[in-house]
């Protein structure tokens, strides 16, 4: 059986969209499946995100419009998947791609439809708080712009009569009888990311949701934040649209409560809330905002400073209680809740506004399909996976990442993703390439040196630009311009006719340079210039003017005004046309080869992976063992034991004749960049060199050693992972001791080291219950600040209290005190839920001792020039996005030098990163884009003036020949233009964006 | 169209022409966005996309003004 060459990924949300980009990008034909008209998934829906505070739709826009446009990714939405069968390497899928009612083919998502429509219905996209029209397409920057019918509510569907959307298509896109249709497709492995839809927040009755107007859900509450929502951001009441002056927000509304069959936690709940109490104090400082909270989950990177900032900064008010009801006041519409502060009795307090943190649950028609292809869930419709292998699923071929896997934030539906993708090439990495297409295009036309031919296109985009913009008017004024030969108005100046026109024109007028002037180029200059290319010009030979995003559109109620606006920036463009230049992206070679720092759990996983893809691989390993903190990692809460799978997976590395291990090796210099890096290595203190494509960084972590608590002075108190050992080699010993107390938080979210440990809560939660085993009639106590059990660990949380261990809370500022009293210690601290002093002897103190970077973490941070957080770990270069790359192109990290995490997700990350190298190790060569920074050796006066703005370390003065110049590294130059303001004698120059083609457009501003 | 300016509008006298040199990634996007969200803005202001507004040059700014801008913004 052939293999094949595909990958079916069902389900665009972020995760899916992360795995698609990576695999296409890594020699794979992709196809996305998703049963939305568009995809984007719940994060579209977001307004911001957490820890960044960054903007939602703006972060995930780049992502969106590379897929759109890329050549091996088709995008199948609005389409079911109805049976997978076949095996790895062989998958079929059957789809129903349901019909639009809409050709894709003709509708070029000009909304003419949609403004005409007379039927108005509840916009899903905003949860119903303002309304769509029944041909619409779910969100703006919706991709793919392809308008869809919404046959339950269309007046002809339902009625019969109407048709105006078929009228006023200037192209025929409109076709009520469109059938559904069947199709099969052909992958040789499937990834399933059909992520999660929140908890239905009126079974909550108590609360009121649905009943009470101006209680809202968390997701509600998202869009109405969002500048680009029903309200345009500002924050109002539903029942009055007035602004609220107290806010509250209850946690786990349909988290933690089994009797919902919702036993897990969220994950994502406690910080959402707290950005958006955040952002709500940003957009109106005088509102009161308060959450309700059980425990404050805040286990992920950054997120403890993002709390601590939350009540410092911006005064977000925390209280530890449930709230028990809701209860409206109808006069005023304000909301009385009741609750019980620790230590005292119940309080009602008066809020405008409720915001009901509601629950992640899977997605329910991706249950369905998991449960019809036989991919095991759990009784909550989570896809059980591999305890050490998250993405695998029970059906070996199907994997699964994001939200549908157990809740998950942002970052770990990515990281997961780029897990997923590389599971799923590992399986197919003898098909590479077979099926991606690559275009044949015509030889490139040389115009230098020729005067400028400038065409000029200027587009009606339906209604949309020309009800407003005189666009007849504006080409007249086009063709007066100088150099421009041929200028015309074009009904939608990107449709695929308009493309070919374009390219005749080309031919037939000599045209060198094209000026298009609709809509932005964010969205249309890639199309714009592949159809230069196809004419064979190069395609930076090409200039948008944007007259409907920034003109029509802005300027509706005054045509004139917007006319002349358009002139003008028409005029600009073309100035600018004038003196651009071809540039040709630069290719180079790259070094199929990874270099993996580090040979704990995920180094080996990284080396392992970049094997199985068919790629030579480095391991380099500063001390004289593999294996790392694994080798001590003797049994999960699940029962997996990473100290004997880490111990395979030395030996499958050692064997693999892929891989070469350097112990006792050291990084003493890198230069370079990404696709050809050389290392000089320290092998057992003797030099030499190596090259190589990519370097992942997995330098990993280590136990914090305690100074408090008698560590090291009494020995009944020893670390979480000393007592793991103890537990697993000495059983019998261990079982005697009947009283065993552990304090959990120590060295962690303490002022020097703001950040919270992610895994401690479990390995209490774990190795108590192990005791518990061994000894059930052993006391346990757990002395915490909040139980951190986040997402599907929170069973085992429950487990060990109804086994009787028994958890105790305290406060920063009142830490147990500890004294050792005759053969047992006695510890003494205040209950800060009951507020009362609590005194217990043990016969065994475990301390949760934090997760710190390697030691070696800042040396070769300052070798490798890597950036670290302000807690030592390495920071990837965007917390949310691209969580596994370092800004530097090339460099990757995973494992504990990113951040403290559990064994399986050290293991997703190191896949993951393998799948982000892959992007450079699979390409032969790789392109990076020719806007780039030249220098001119004539100009160059070597000063270094470049060499200090540059935040990429892209260019540097070197000795070229007998003299000495700046040099830019090709692979490392962003374009940003910051030398280019520093040279003092402009040798260095951006191309594209250079001096005389920007003060062109100044000087054409008032021509 | 129907739709109404939704800004006071000052006299032409006082409509003094601005220039923009805004970074893509971030405030090029937002011009865009509030061209989708139909915000109504003056037509007095033109936008120069760069790539990031590290590439603005002082220089760049005189020559603004020198062209005939009454006021120049740099968003990034």
């Amino acid at each position: 059986m052939e293999k094949s060459g595909a990958v079916a990924i069902v389900g665009a949300g972020i995760a899916g969209i992360q795995a698609a980009l990576d695999i296409a990008n890594s020699g794979f034909r992709v196809y996305v499946i998703e049963e939305k008209p568009s995809v984007g998934g719940v994060m579209a829906q977001l307004d911001k995100t957490f820890p960044t505070n960054d903007c939602s739709s703006c972060m995930m826009g780049p992502k969106l419009v590379e897929m759109a446009n890329h050549p091996n990714i088709e995008i199948l939405a609005y389409t079911d998947v109805v049976d997978i069968t076949g095996s790895p390497g062989r998958f079929e899928l059957t789809l129903k791609k349901k019909a639009r009612a809409i050709d894709p083919e003709k509708c070029v998502g000009c909304g003419i439809c949609a403004a005409k429509c007379p039927t108005k219905v509840s916009d899903e996209f905003n949860i119903g708080l303002n309304q769509r029209k029944a041909v619409y397409i779910p969100y703006p920057q919706a991709v793919p712009l392809i308008y869809t019918i919404d046959k339950e509510h269309c007046r002809y569907f339902t009625k019969g009569k109407c048709r105006i959307c078929e009228k006023v298509c200037k192209n025929n896109a409109v076709v009520f009888d469109q059938p559904d249709v069947m199709e099969t497709i052909q992958a040789g492995a499937v990834i399933l990311s059909g992520g999660f839809e929140p908890f239905n927040a009126s079974l909550k009755g108590e609360y009121g949701h649905g009943r009470f107007p101006n209680v809202v859900t968390s997701l509600e509450y998202e869009r109405i934040l969002s500048a680009a929502g029903p309200y345009q951001g500002h924050i109002q009441r539903l029942s009055d649209g007035k602004k609220p002056h107290r806010i509250a927000w209850i946690q786990c509304v349909g988290s933690r409560e089994a009797h919902f069959g919702r036993p897990h936690c969220s994950s994502v709940c406690c910080m959402y809330a707290t950005k958006q109490a955040i952002i709500t104090k940003e957009h109106e400082a005088d509102i009161d905002t308060t959450v309700f909270y059980i425990d404050m989950r805040a286990h992920g990177k950054g997120f403890e400073r993002f709390y601590e900032r939350a009540k410092s900064q911006y005064g977000v008010r925390y209280i530890r209680s449930l709230v028990s009801r809701v209860v409206p006041n109808p006069e005023d519409n304000t909301l009385r809740l009741s609750y019980a502060p620790e230590g005292e009795r119940v309080r009602h307090e008066e809020f405008d506004m409720v915001v009901l943190s509601i629950g992640l649950c899977p997605n329910k028609t991706a249950v369905d399909l998991a449960k019809k292809i036989g991919v095991e869930v759990n009784e909550n419709g989570f896809c059980i996976t591999d305890p050490l292998d998250a993405v695998a699923t029970s059906r070996p071929g199907i994997y699964v990442c994001g939200a549908l896997q157990g809740p998950k934030d942002i970052p770990d539906s990515v990281q997961q993703g780029s897990g997923a993708a590389e599971k799923a090439t590992a399986l197919l990495s003898e098909v590479r390439g077979t099926m991606i297409t690559e275009r044949k295009l015509p030889a490139e036309k040389n115009v230098a040196g020729q005067a400028p031919r400038i065409g000029v296109f200027i587009c009606h985009c339906g209604i949309n630009i020309a009800s407003t913009v005189d666009v007849k008017q504006v080409a007249e004024y086009a063709a007066t311009l100088p150099n421009v030969t041929y200028a015309t108005n074009t009904m939608f100046a990107c449709s695929t006719d308009q493309q070919q026109e374009i390219k005749r024109l080309i031919h037939e007028h000599n045209l060198n340079r094209v000026v298009v002037a609709s809509c932005t180029p964010r969205t249309h200059e890639p199309l714009f210039r592949d159809t230069l290319r196809e004419a064979g010009l190069n395609p930076y030979l090409f200039e948008l003017s944007n007259i409907r995003e920034q003109d029509s559109w802005v300027h509706q109620g005054e045509p004139e005004a917007a006319t002349q606006k358009a002139k003008e920036l028409v005029r600009m463009s073309v100035s600018r046309a004038r003196l651009l230049e071809p540039i040709y992206d630069i290719s180079y070679s790259v070094k199929q080869s990874g270099l993996v720092i580090g040979g704990g759990l995920a180094g080996l996983t990284a080396a392992m992976a970049i094997a199985e893809q068919g790629y030579e691989a480095t391991l380099i390993e500063r001390t004289d063992t593999l294996g790392g903190n694994a080798l001590n990692l003797y049994y999960t809460e699940e029962g997996a034991s990473p100290a004997l799978f880490v111990q395979e997976l030395i030996h499958k590395v050692e064997s693999n004749p892929l891989i070469k291990v350097f112990r006792q090796t050291e990084i003493s210099s890198i230069s370079g960049s990404c696709g050809n890096f050389t290392v000089a290595l320290s092998v057992n203190g003797k030099e030499q060199q190596e090259n190589h494509g990519v370097i992942v960084v997995a330098t990993g972590g280590e136990e914090y050693k305690p100074e408090e608590y008698l560590y090291g002075k009494n020995p009944r108190v020893m670390t979480q992972k000393e007592f793991e050992s103890m537990l697993v080699n000495d059983p019998e010993k261990t079982k005697k001791y009947n009283r065993v107390a552990m304090i959990q938080c120590v060295g962690s979210r303490e002022p020097d080291h703001q950040y919270c440990s992610r895994v401690c809560c479990t390995s209490a939660v774990k190795n108590s219950l192990k005791l518990k085993e061994l000894n059930p009639s052993a006391q346990i106590s757990i002395l915490y600040r909040d139980i951190r059990t986040y997402g599907l660990k929170e069973t085992y949380y429950t487990q060990a209290r109804q086994q009787g261990v028994r958890f105790f809370r305290f406060e920063y500022e009142q830490k147990p005190k500890v004294s050792a009293k005759g053969d047992c210690l006695e510890i003494s601290m205040l209950d800060a839920g009951l507020q009362l002093e609590v005194n217990m002897d043990a016969d065994l103190l475990v301390l949760s001792a934090a997760i710190r970077p390697k030691a070696g973490t800042k040396d070769l941070s300052e070798i490798m020039r890597l950036p670290r957080d302000e807690d030592g770990f390495f920071m990837e270069v965007h917390p949310k996005l691209r969580p596994l790359d370092f800004a530097t192109a090339g460099l990757f990290l995973c494992g504990l030098a990113q951040g403290p995490k559990f064994a399986n997700e050290a293991i997703a990350q190191a896949r993951g990163a393998v799948s982000r190298a892959l992007t450079v190790l699979s390409q032969k060569e790789i392109v990076s884009e020719g806007v780039i920074t030249q220098v001119d050796p004539r100009l160059c006066r070597a000063c270094g003036e470049c060499e200090r703005a540059c935040p990429f370390s892209a260019i540097k003065v070197q000795t070229v020949g007998d003299r000495k110049q700046a040099v830019v590294t090709e692979g490392l130059c962003t374009g940003c233009g910051a030398c280019n303001v520093a040279c003092p004698t402009g040798a260095a120059s951006l191309a594209h964006f250079r001096d005389n083609q920007v003060h062109e457009m100044l000087q054409a501003l008032c021509a | 169209m129907g739709v109404k300016k939704r800004y006071k509008f000052m006299s032409d006298a006082q409509k003094p022409k601005i220039l923009a040199f805004v970074c893509n990634w971030c405030a090029y996007a937002g011009a865009d966005l509030a061209g989708v969200s139909r915000m109504q803005y003056p037509p007095n202001v033109r936008l120069i996309r760069l790539m990031c507004t590290g590439r603005v040059n002082p220089g760049f700014l005189l020559k603004a003004f020198t062209a005939g801008a009454d006021g120049v913004l740099v968003s990034g």
